[in-house]
C-alpha cells in the first residue's frame, strides 16, 4: 500500500486540529472562572453547561449535515424535538407500557435505566419515521426554492404541533427523572448531577460514532463529499436523494434523542419546547458554520455554557448573551466557525 | 381619481373589487352594523391586522425578505405607546413622546438589522431575526418594571376617545339599534382613516420606481446588482420602511385596546399569524392584506364557536358508539381533529397548500377569474 | 464500423429562457477517440451535461449502447459505465486523494478493495498521485487535480468517459502524462468523448473529430482526414493543426 511520503505528512483530515476553533471552550470556561469566583459552583455550572451543550449538539447535528448536504434548511426541525419528548413521556409516565403507575417508579435502578434506554430507542424511531414522512410532505416538494422551504417547514412544523395538542393535550406534562439519575455526585463543595454527567457521556458517544461514521466509512464519505460537492457525487453514480433521505431521517432521529433528554433535563414538557429550542439550534448552527459537524459541536458547547454562565451571573441577560455570541462569532468569521467550502 | 389614490394597483378582478369595496364599508360602518363590543373589537382587530400583514408584504411579498423579527416592530409601537401613556399620562403629548421614541427605536433596530443582512445570506438572515426576536420578547417580559411583565400594561388614552366622552347628545342609529356617540366610535373610525391612509401610502411606494426596483432585487438579485442597483441600500429600505409601517400599527392597536402585553404584541405566534396570513392572502398583492385579514380573524372569533357546533353532535355520537378501547379512542381524537381548539391545524395545512399550489394566495387566484 | 456506442439525435437543451442546443447530432463510435471541437460558447460542455442527464433536454434522443437516457438520472447515467470529468474537475479538496479514488471506485467499499493492477497502473502514470496519497486533495496544484480527476475516471473500467477541457491551463508535461493515460484506456477498448480545445491534443488523441458551432455539430469525420486537410481546417477552427510542430494561426 501507498506511503504516505515523509515531507507531506498530514494528519487525516478529521483530526485537522483547528487551534482556534479548539481553543474557544477552554476560552470561555476559564473567563467564566474568573468572573464566578467560586471553583465548586463554576465545576456545576460548567457541567450543566456541557450537556446542555452536548443535546443541543446532537439535535443541531441533523440539522447542519442535511443543510450542507442538500441546502435545505427545515425550519420546523423542532418538531422532532418535541414528538421525542412527548413520547418518551408517554412510555415513561403513568400511561406507559407495562409496569402501573410508571416506568420511573419501578425500584430497581437498572429497571429504570433500562426503561429510559427503551424510550430514547422508541422515540428515535418514531422521530425517525416522522423525518421520512415529514421530508416527503415538506422538504421534497421545494428543493432549491429557499424561501418557500422555509415558509413550508414552518407550516409543517405548525401542522404538527397541532397534532401533538391534539394527542397529548396542551398542558405541561411532567418528565420527571427516574431515581437512579436523581441527586449529585459530590466532590468537596461541587454537586455534578447524575443526569447531567449522562447526557455528556451519551454527547460524546454520539460525536464518537457520527466521527467514525463519517470518517471512516463509505457512506460517510459519500455525506462528506456530496457536502462538498453533490452533483459530482450524483456523476460518480450515487443516487444523492437517497442518501439525503438517510441523513434527513438520521437527523430528525438524533433530534429525537435530544428531545427525549431535554424533556428530562426540563422535567416538564410543554408542546413549544420545539419552537423554544429551535431558536437556541439555529444560534448554534449559525455559530457553528452550516455544514460543519465539528463546528456545530463547538458552537453548541459554546451556547451551552454561555447560557449557563450568564444565568448564573447575569439571568436577564441569558439569551441576549447567546445572541451576542452569535453576532461576535459572526463579526469575526461571517460564514460561522467552520464553514464548507462548497463548489455547487 | 380612484386610479391615482390607488397608485394605479387596482385589484384587476371583478370579485376581488366587489369582495375589497364590500370589506371596506362593511368595515367603515361596522360600529353601525353590528351591535355589541365583541364585532367592534374584531373589525378593529382587522384594520390593526391589515396594516401589520401589509407592511410584511413589502418585506416578504415584494421584496423577497424572509424575517421573524416584524413583530418585533409591531411590539415596539405598541409597547412605546404604553409605556408613555403609564408613566407620563393619557395625554396627546405623551402618545407623541411614545410614537417618536417607537419610531426612533424602530428606525435603528431595522438600519442595524438591514445593514447587517449584508454579512450573511438569506437563510442566515431569516434565523437572526428568529434569534432577535425571541430575545426581544424574553426582554420584554423581563423588564417587568417598564413594560409590566408577563401581565402587561393597561392604561388610559386621552378622554376624548374614551367611552364616556360623548360628542352627540342623541345615539347614532345602528342597523335596528342605537349606538351611543361616544370616544369609543371617535377612536375606531380613526383607526380606520388611519390604515386606510396608510395602506394608499403603502400602494404607493411599492408602485413607485423604488417599488419596481425591490421587485427586481427579489426577481434576480444579481441581474439588479449588474446594472447598477445597490441591492444593499434597497433592501435596507424596505426592511426600515416595513418596520416603520409596522410601528405604526402597533401604536394603533395599542391605543385602541388601552392595553399591551407580550403576548398580544410579540409572541411568536403572532408572528406565525402574520406569516399565514400574508401567504394565503397573496404575497406581493398588497390586497391580499385586506381579504387575507378578514378571513383569519373572522375564522379565529366565529369560526370555532361554527365548528364547536357542527362537531359536536358528532363527538356525541362517536361517545355513543365507541365506549372504551383503542378504536373508540382514535374515533374520538379524529374527531377532535376538527374541533375548535384545533383550528390552527387546518390553518396551517392550509398555509402549506397555499405556498405550494397557490403561491399567489386567495388574491392571486381571484385574479385568475 | 461497429453500431456507435452514444448516439445523439436533434438534441436539443434549454437553460431556462436560453436556447443553447438546437438539435445536436452526434455519433461517438465504440473503442475510439472522439474530439469535439469548437470555439468558446458553442455548446461543447452543455452536450456533455445533457449526456449526463445534469441538464434535461427539450428536444431529440440520447442513446447509449441502445438505452434511452432522457428519463435516467445522472447516477444512473453513470452507473450504466460513464464516466464524466466536468471541466472544473469536481474534485473534493476536503478529502483526501485516497479518499477521492475510494468514492470513484463504487464496487470497493474500502482501500483493499480497489484493483491494485489498476491502482498501480494510475500511480506509474501519475506519480504525484502515489506522493500525495493520504493529503487533502484540494492541497494539490491545479496539474495533480487534473490527474486526480482523469485517475478517478480510470480506477475502475468504464465504458464511455466524458472529458471536458483537462488540459486547459496545464504545463505540456503534464499534458502528456495526460495524453499516454488516455490512450492507454482507449488500447484496453474504453470509448472516449473529448472536448477540447487544444488542437494538440486532439491531433494526436483523436480517431474521430465533431465540429460544434452556435449549439449544432457542423461537421464530423475521420481525424486523419481533417489532419491531411489544411484548408477543411482553417474553415473549420481557423486554424491548421500544422505538424508535430504545432497549430499555425492563419
Amino acid at each position: 500500500m501507498a506511503q504516505p511520503d515523509t515531507e507531506s505528512s498530514w494528519k487525516l483530515p478529521q483530526t485537522r486540529v483547528d487551534p482556534l476553533l479548539w481553543g474557544l471552550v477552554p476560552l470561555l470556561a476559564g473567563l467564566a472562572l474568573v468572573a464566578v469566583g467560586s471553583p465548586s459552583t463554576w465545576l456545576t455550572l460548567t457541567v450543566a453547561g456541557l450537556a446542555m451543550g452536548m443535546m443541543l449538539f446532537m439535535i443541531a447535528s441533523g440539522l447542519t449535515l442535511v443543510f450542507g448536504l442538500m441546502d435545505v434548511l427545515n425550519f420546523g426541525h423542532g418538531v422532532f424535538i418535541a414528538t421525542g419528548a412527548f413520547i418518551a413521556t408517554t412510555v415513561l409516565g403513568p400511561t406507559g407500557f407495562g409496569a402501573p403507575g410508571g416506568w420511573l417508579l419501578v425500584p430497581q435502578w437498572h429497571l429504570q435505566i433500562a426503561a429510559v434506554m427503551v424510550a430514547i430507542l422508541v422515540a428515535m424511531a418514531a422521530t425517525g419515521m416522522l423525518g421520512l414522512v415529514f421530508e416527503r410532505l415538506f422538504v421534497r416538494p421545494v428543493y432549491g426554492q429557499h424561501l418557500k422551504q422555509i415558509l413550508i417547514t414552518m407550516g409543517g412544523m405548525i401542522v404538527i404541533e397541532e397534532l401533538i395538542k391534539s394527542i397529548w393535550g396542551t398542558q405541561q406534562i411532567p418528565l420527571p427523572l427516574p431515581e437512579a439519575l436523581r441527586g449529585a455526585f459530590i466532590f468537596g463543595d461541587a454537586a455534578i448531577e447524575r443526569f447531567r454527567l449522562l447526557a455528556v457521556l451519551i454527547g460524546l458517544i454520539v460525536l464518537a460514532v457520527l466521527m467514525v461514521i463519517l470518517g471512516r466509512t463509505k457512506i460517510g464519505l459519500l455525506v462528506r463529499a456530496g457536502v462538498e460537492d453533490r452533483e459530482m457525487v450524483e456523476s460518480l453514480g450515487y443516487p444523492v436523494r437517497r442518501l439525503f433521505i438517510g441523513v434527513f431521517v438520521a437527523g430528525s432521529a438524533l433530534a429525537g434523542l435530544g428531545g427525549v433528554l431535554w424533556g428530562m433535563y426540563q422535567q416538564t414538557i410543554t408542546p413549544q419546547i420545539g419552537a423554544q429550542v429551535n431558536v437556541l439550534i439555529f444560534i448554534v448552527i449559525i455559530i457553528g458554520g452550516l455544514g460543519s459537524i465539528m463546528g456545530s459541536f463547538v458552537a453548541a458547547l459554546l451556547v451551552g455554557l454561555m447560557g449557563n454562565y450568564t444565568g448564573f451571573l447575569a439571568p436577564k441577560l441569558a439569551l441576549f448573551s447567546n445572541i451576542a455570541l452569535m453576532v461576535a462569532i459572526l463579526i469575526w468569521r461571517p460564514e460561522g466557525l467552520r464553514p464548507v467550502t462548497k463548489i455547487r | 381619481m380612484i386610479r391615482y389614490l390607488l397608485s394605479n394597483d387596482l385589484p384587476r378582478s371583478r370579485v376581488l373589487s366587489t369582495l375589497l369595496i364590500a370589506l371596506v364599508i362593511t368595515l367603515a360602518l361596522a360600529p353601525l352594523l353590528f351591535p355589541g363590543a365583541k364585532a367592534l373589537a374584531v373589525a378593529a382587530k382587522i384594520l390593526v391586522f391589515v396594516l401589520l400583514v401589509a407592511s410584511y408584504d413589502l418585506l416578504l411579498g415584494y421584496t423577497g425578505i424572509v424575517s421573524f423579527a416584524h413583530t418585533m416592530f409591531f411590539g415596539i409601537g405598541a409597547y412605546s405607546v404604553a409605556i408613555a401613556c403609564s408613566r407620563l399620562g393619557p395625554s396627546w403629548t405623551s402618545i407623541g413622546i411614545g410614537l417618536v421614541g417607537s419610531i426612533a427605536a424602530s428606525l435603528a433596530l431595522a438600519l442595524l438589522i438591514g445593514l447587517f443582512s449584508l454579512r450573511v445570506r438569506a437563510i442566515f438572515f431569516a434565523m437572526l431575526t428568529l434569534a432577535v426576536a425571541s430575545a426581544f420578547q424574553t426582554l420584554a417580559s423581563q423588564l417587568s418594571e417598564w413594560t409590566g411583565g408577563e401581565d402587561g400594561l393597561s392604561f388610559r388614552t386621552p378622554e376624548v376617545l374614551s367611552a364616556a366622552a360623548q360628542w352627540r347628545d342623541t345615539p347614532l342609529q345602528g342597523l335596528g339599534f342605537t349606538v351611543s356617540a361616544d370616544g369609543r366610535l371617535l377612536a375606531y373610525w380613526g383607526l380606520f382613516v388611519i390604515v386606510c391612509v396608510a395602506f394608499l401610502l403603502l400602494l404607493r411606494i411599492v408602485n413607485s420606481p423604488f417599488g419596481r426596483v425591490l421587485q427586481a432585487i427579489r426577481e434576480n438579485p444579481f441581474r439588479a446588482e449588474a446594472i447598477g442597483y445597490q441591492t444593499v441600500i434597497y433592501r435596507t429600505l424596505s426592511v426600515v420602511i416595513s418596520a416603520l409601517f409596522a410601528t405604526l400599527a402597533g401604536a394603533l392597536m395599542a391605543l385602541w385596546l388601552r392595553y399591551n402585553g407580550p403576548d398580544t404584541s410579540l409572541s411568536f405566534e403572532l408572528m406565525l399569524d402574520v406569516l399565514l396570513v400574508v401567504v394565503i392572502g397573496g404575497m406581493g398583492t398588497m390586497y391580499g392584506a385586506w381579504i387575507g385579514s378578514a378571513l383569519f380573524l373572522l375564522a379565529q372569533n366565529y369560526l370555532q364557536a361554527l365548528m364547536q357546533s357542527l362537531v359536536k353532535p358528532l363527538a356525541d355520537g362517536v361517545a355513543m358508539i365507541g365506549g372504551t378501547g383503542p378504536l373508540a379512542d382514535v374515533l374520538r381524537w379524529a374527531v377532535g381533529l376538527m374541533g375548535p381548539d384545533r383550528w390552527l391545524l387546518w390553518l396551517g395545512v392550509l398555509f402549506v397548500l397555499s405556498v405550494y399550489h397557490f403561491p399567489e394566495g386567495v388574491v392571486g387566484r381571484l385574479r385568475r377569474f | 464500423m461497429s453500431a456507435p456506442l452514444l448516439s445523439l439525435a436533434g438534441v436539443q437543451t434549454h437553460i431556462g429562457t436560453y436556447h443553447i442546443l438546437h438539435g445536436v447530432d452526434l455519433e461517438v463510435p465504440s473503442g475510439r477517440v472522439t474530439m469535439l471541437l469548437g470555439r468558446n460558447g458553442a455548446g461543447k460542455t452543455t452536450c456533455l451535461r445533457t449526456i449526463m442527464q445534469h441538464w434535461r433536454r427539450s428536444g431529440g434522443s440520447i442513446h447509449f449502447e441502445g438505452v434511452d437516457l432522457a428519463p435516467l438520472r445522472p447516477s444512473e447515467v453513470a452507473r450504466l459505465g460513464i464516466a464524466y470529468v466536468p471541466e472544473n474537475m469536481g474534485i473534493f479538496g476536503g478529502l483526501t486523494v485516497r479518499e477521492n479514488l475510494l468514492l470513484a471506485a463504487r464496487s470497493a467499499q474500502n482501500d483493499a478493495q480497489i484493483d491494485r493492477d489498476r491502482l498501480n497502473r494510475i500511480f506509474e502514470q501519475f506519480p504525484a498521485l502515489e506522493r500525495f496519497w493520504q493529503s487533502p486533495a484540494g492541497s494539490l496544484s491545479g496539474g495533480q487535480k487534473q490527474m486526480l480527476a482523469i485517475a478517478r475516471a480510470l480506477i475502475e473500467p468504464r465504458r464511455l468517459l466524458l472529458i471536458d477541457e483537462p488540459s486547459k491551463g496545464l504545463a505540456p508535461a503534464i499534458v502528456e502524462t495526460m495524453i499516454a493515460a488516455l490512450d492507454r484506456a482507449r488500447q484496453e477498448g474504453t470509448t472516449i468523448l473529448l472536448v477540447e480545445q487544444n488542437l494538440e491534443v486532439a491531433r494526436r488523441l483523436g480517431d474521430f473529430y465533431a465540429v460544434m458551432d452556435n449549439g449544432r455539430i457542423v461537421h464530423q469525420g475521420a481525424m486523419s482526414a481533417l489532419v491531411s486537410d489544411p484548408e477543411l481546417q482553417t474553415r473549420l477552427l481557423g486554424f491548421t493543426l500544422g505538424n508535430d510542430d504545432g497549430p499555425t494561426r492563419h
